[in-house]
């Protein structure tokens, strides 16, 4: 970075909604030595708490006031090489300021948004990030939607199209889910990517969407140009005790909070407003049903019944597993035992929601599979 | 799918799908549709605000229209409610519930407990509430807390358009008989709701704003005017956790003692009288409850102990406003021991 | 319609059981076996079944605090009635209404009620289920001479009118209302009269006379399941014992109520006219009498055995959901 090389580091922007955040604590020091794609500061939305990865290599020179609160786009710090003067950070930083419009609400929804689709009689939701390139699809899990993403989704779709689609019985997709079996959600995934007309993609698929994504690459391999698993079920037996049942019947907020509390390695990320917008899917009519439906194909007596380790062994495109080392809800030892040429990464200090705890490392893990960077 | 509605075509969609899900859901009222027997159209107000304008086109004679006789046609929705039907009977002003009390309080609330648990009233009566309208001292009551104390009678007052529709279907949904108050003032109020159907269960307040310093608890309109005093005491550096109640009966105790127990400083704000009331009732309960967290006296921001009064100066006066709920919290702030 | 002597026989062994489970009660009362208030029906049999004959299970009454007769006619199980009066888990209420409140909705029974005038809305609404739903169920209102005055039953009455609902009011005139008198209460020349300027026809028939009142019913329940809309009928009647167990009834004239059993008992004038011109011999009711009574001796047996609630009934039953 030369003298003249300053980089902002700003805002970003989570999810439709998010117009703000407030800087909750910064994880490292004025004046100190940062990477590139290291975590800076906890910032707060309504949703979530999670953490702004720096912009570039450099020292921190400038922190905006924790407490603060700062617009999407807005300016949360500055990084500059440590021989820049002092002077010049200031005038950076009071440039910016003066420069900065934050967007009105009326403008934060002007982005995109989500879209519908009809496939087989259902109506399937989807946000589509980025143009060209070979496509993305993401794939969340039991009971996630397609913000499940929100940190991840515009981070990959830098390069290619991205998207995130709300499966059958989640979001704001109709509530049939047939029959609830892997091959039924496996099939609706592979219809969405028709009437998208994506002949192939590489598929995303977190816990649940991770066997689904599995059984499509296993019955049609020609379709799913790479695998991605993060903590995927259908990889061993053992599934957290209560939890599936416990979110297909909570209906309150005490109810539902502990069982989300568990998806993470922070309990804390689970916010006020992250368990309202779950009860608030949970109510819809029809959902109670669907996910019921689902989780009795998934689990009996507690265990898993379903197996993707046929599907990972005949599939013959690149296979990355990603797994939170403090899994409550499947353990890590699941990504033992895989094929050969699987690249499995496993993060420390992480739950079953990688992709938002440690979001960071998956986007880059997962944009090196998409350019076919990752060794096994 | 989501989409920006008011709450008076919340309430409306909630009784349209409702209908549409279950051929037992009846509507009856004075001038649910407006017009029977006249030679105009019918449908001529679907009700007299319009909440129920456009249902009789669609459902027909499951609409109907009840000469001003409360005591007969509220008490004809509890023994309907009693014969297999969920009726949802509409008492226009919950003023007039002095003339149809003794269908709602001794018999609709008790038929469960009365009969041993082997009768079932599943009935919702709808009904407006509160003032600001200049409608005076026999159309502007909040005179919820007389049906809260009934045992067997369950309280609901929606604040947003997404709760009207929620707790709306809840309601008829529900075995018991549920009081489902509206505020006049908030039926223009705009909120996302989604197209689909939805419940949300009784017994779950909202806490609408976080904070830590001091805790609003509200009901009804009031919640719109709490947060808009705790909007302007953030500038002030005091940060409010806003609760609605959603529902009086039941109650909600746990968010209510939560709240207190974390901020440790507690304003009540009700429109209505304060005596015996939803305020009283809730500071009996945080200070029995949550005493040692008690950082400052529970202070009430309610109406005066009068009926309400007609001229706009006076009713502005009665009614609790954002800077009387933000004065007292400053208060309960700044209190010292 | 045409009664058969199956018919008869039942309206007799219905009769007989409401004078004897009253006649039991007044007794078992006297003795402090049963507490709070009681009202006893003795005496007005003929109302209640001369009604209920017609009626199925489906169709639905709505009763007063004098209620027992209207259980017993409707098909209320006569034990478990017995044992909501003492207060037994094995009530029909299991203990928690007690007399003034017995009802079994799945009998079509709304409860006898404890507010004067609190069962006409309810059956306007029942009758309102019964149209919207398209059965050709009808709902009977009771109430006495005390709730005729009472703004719901106005109300209840221009309702059924209004939306022409198949509903009939049986106002059973007892010359009473706890110790007001008839006369004196109502400002009109009949109840009949009353009626008939809410717009239904009305008729006004000897209570003491079951085949007066089951004739009287018939004519209205046919309108009602025809579509034909309301209708009312008073039963003049006379009650045995006084509005509730302990009124010393010194608003009565002397003998009256003697005289009313010595002359116008509804039991002595069924019995004298079937026996005498429908081919029912006296044995065959002396047969009824005697299974009557075993059945109210066993209730009250029963009932004095049977357990109270458990205490901690007192908590449910309120807010199922909660």
């Amino acid at each position: 970075m030369s003298a003249s090389d300053l980089r902002a580091l700003v805002m970003p922007k989570w999810g439709l909604t998010m117009t703000e955040a407030v800087v909750v604590k910064w994880l490292v020091d004025e004046g100190a030595d940062v990477e590139l794609g290291a975590e800076l500061v906890d910032v707060e939305t309504e949703k979530i708490l999670s953490a702004v990865e720096s912009p570039a290599s450099g020292a921190l020179r400038w922190r905006a006031a924790e407490g603060s609160t700062i617009p999407v786009g807005g300016l949360l710090g500055v990084i500059a090489d440590a021989d820049v003067p002092d002077d010049a950070i200031v005038g950076f930083a009071a440039t910016f300021e003066a420069e900065f419009t934050p967007e009105t609400e009326a403008v934060a929804g002007e982005g995109p948004l989500p879209q519908y689709v009809e496939v087989n009689g259902r109506s399937l939701r989807y946000l589509k990030l980025g143009e060209g390139g070979e496509p993305v699809v993401l794939v969340h899990g039991f009971g996630g939607d397609l913000n499940n993403w929100l940190f991840n989704h515009e981070a990959l779709s830098a390069q290619r199209a991205v998207y995130a689609l709300d499966l059958p019985g989640h979001g704001e997709s109709s509530t049939n889910v047939g029959d609830g079996t892997l091959a039924t959600l496996a099939q609706a995934v592979a219809d969405f990517m028709d009437a998208l007309e994506l002949p192939a993609a590489h598929l995303v698929g977190h816990s649940l969407g991770g066997a689904i994504a599995a059984e499509l690459a296993g019955t049609a391999p020609d379709r799913v140009r790479s695998l991605s698993l993060i903590a995927s079920v259908g990889l061993g037996r053992e599934l957290l005790a209560g939890f599936l049942d416990g979110f297909v019947t909570a209906r309150r907020r005490r109810q539902i909070k502990p069982v989300l509390e568990a998806l993470f390695a922070d309990p804390a990320l689970v916010t006020r407003r992250l368990v309202n917008d779950v009860l608030q899917y949970k109510r819809l009519d029809g959902v109670e049903d669907a996910l019921g439906a689902i989780a009795r194909n998934l689990v009996a007596d507690g265990q898993q019944t379903v197996s993707i380790r046929e599907c990972l062994a005949t599939y013959p495109g690149p296979t990355l597993v990603i797994w939170g080392a403090a899994d409550q809800i499947v353990p890590a030892s699941h990504a033992g035992g895989l094929p050969e040429r699987t690249h499995v990464e496993v993060i420390e200090a992480v739950g079953h929601m990688p992709m938002m705890e440690a979001s960071a490392r998956v986007n880059q893990v997962l944009a090196a599979q998409f350019e076919g960077r990752l060794t096994a | 799918m989501a989409r920006t509605i008011t709450m008076l075509q919340a309430i409306n969609e909630a009784l349209d799908q409702e209908m549409a899900r279950d051929s037992s859901v009846i509507v009856m009222g004075e001038d649910v549709v407006g017009g029977s027997g006249a030679e105009g159209e019918m449908d001529a107000w679907g009700g007299p605000l319009g909440v129920t304008k456009g249902l009789y086109a669609k459902y027909g004679d499951r609409l109907l229209d009840t000469p001003i006789t409360e005591s007969a046609f509220i008490g004809a929705a509890v023994g309907a409610a009693a014969s297999g039907l969920r009726p949802v009977a509409e008492l226009m002003f919950s003023d007039f519930v002095g003339v149809c009390f003794d269908q709602i309080y001794n018999q609709a609330a008790k038929f469960r407990y009365m009969f041993g648990g082997r009768a079932e009233t599943p009935v919702v009566v709808r009904t407006m509430y509160g003032a600001g309208l200049r409608a005076a001292a026999q159309h502007s009551q909040s005179p919820y807390s007389i049906f809260t104390h009934v045992p067997g009678l369950k309280c609901v007052m929606p604040v947003t358009p997404y709760d009207a529709k929620g707790l709306l279907i809840q309601a008829i949904r529900d075995n018991d008989p549920v009081i489902f108050f509206e505020h006049k003032g908030l039926y223009e109020t705009e909120g996302e709701v989604p197209e689909q159907s939805y419940s949300i269960p009784f017994g779950e307040a909202n806490v609408v704003r976080e904070g830590n310093d001091v805790s609003i608890i509200s009901l009804g309109l009031m919640v719109h005017r709490s947060l808009e005093a705790a909007e302007t005491l953030a500038g002030e550096g005091i940060q409010c956790e806003v609760v609605d109640l959603r529902t009086t009966s039941p109650l909600d105790e746990d968010t209510v003692l939560e709240s207190a127990e974390n901020t440790g400083r507690v304003v009540v704000v009700d429109e209505a009288p304060p005596r015996c009331s939803i305020a009283t009732d809730i500071s009996a309960l945080v200070a029995q409850h949550a005493f040692d967290a008690l950082e400052a006296p529970i202070t009430l921001v309610t109406a005066p102990h009068t009926p309400v009064p007609f001229a706009g100066v006076l009713e502005d006066q009665y009614m609790p406003d954002a800077a009387r709920i933000a004065a007292a919290v400053r208060r309960v702030a700044g209190y010292a021991q | 319609m045409a009664l058969t002597k199956d018919d008869l026989l039942k309206a007799y062994r219905l009769m007989r059981t409401i004078r004897e489970f009253e006649e039991r009660v007044h007794v078992e009362f006297a003795a402090g076996e049963i507490e709070g208030f009681v009202h006893l029906y003795a005496g007005e049999e003929a109302c209640a079944v001369g009604v209920m004959l017609h009626l199925t299970k489906a169709d639905r009454i709505a009763s007063t605090h004098r209620g027992h007769g209207h259980c017993i006619a409707k098909g209320v199980d006569v034990p478990a009635m017995m044992a909501e009066i003492y207060g037994r888990a094995t009530g029909s209420c299991r203990g928690k209404g007690g007399s003034m409140h017995i009802a079994d909705l799945d009998a079509g029974m709304m409860g006898a009620n404890g507010i004067v005038g609190g069962g006409p809305p309810l059956i306007c609404g029942a009758a309102l289920a019964a149209k919207v739903q398209g059965t050709r169920d009808v709902g009977v209102a009771f109430i006495g001479d005390g709730a005729s005055n009472q703004g719901t039953t106005f109300e209840s009455m221009n309702l059924a009118t209004v939306w022409n609902l198949p509903a009939i009011f049986v106002a059973e005139n007892n010359g009473y209302a706890e110790a007001t008198a008839a006369d004196y209460a109502i400002g009109a020349g009949s109840l009949a009269d009353r009626a008939e300027g809410f717009g239904m026809p009305a008729a006004t028939v000897d209570g003491h006379d079951f085949f007066a009142v089951h004739e009287a019913a018939g004519e209205a329940i046919r309108r009602a399941r025809s579509g034909d809309g309301p209708s009312f009928i008073e039963c003049q009647v006379n009650r045995y014992y006084g509005h509730y167990e302990g009124d010393a009834q010194t608003y009565r004239p002397p003998g009256e109520a003697e005289a009313a059993r010595a002359n116008h008992d509804c039991l002595d004038k069924f019995a004298g006219r079937v026996t005498a011109s429908a081919g029912i011999e006296r044995e065959e009711l002396d047969d009824i009498d005697r299974a009557v009574a075993a059945l109210i001796d066993g209730a009250v047996s029963s009932a004095k055995a049977d357990p109270a609630p458990a205490a901690a009934e007192y908590l449910t039953d309120v807010y199922v959901d909660y």
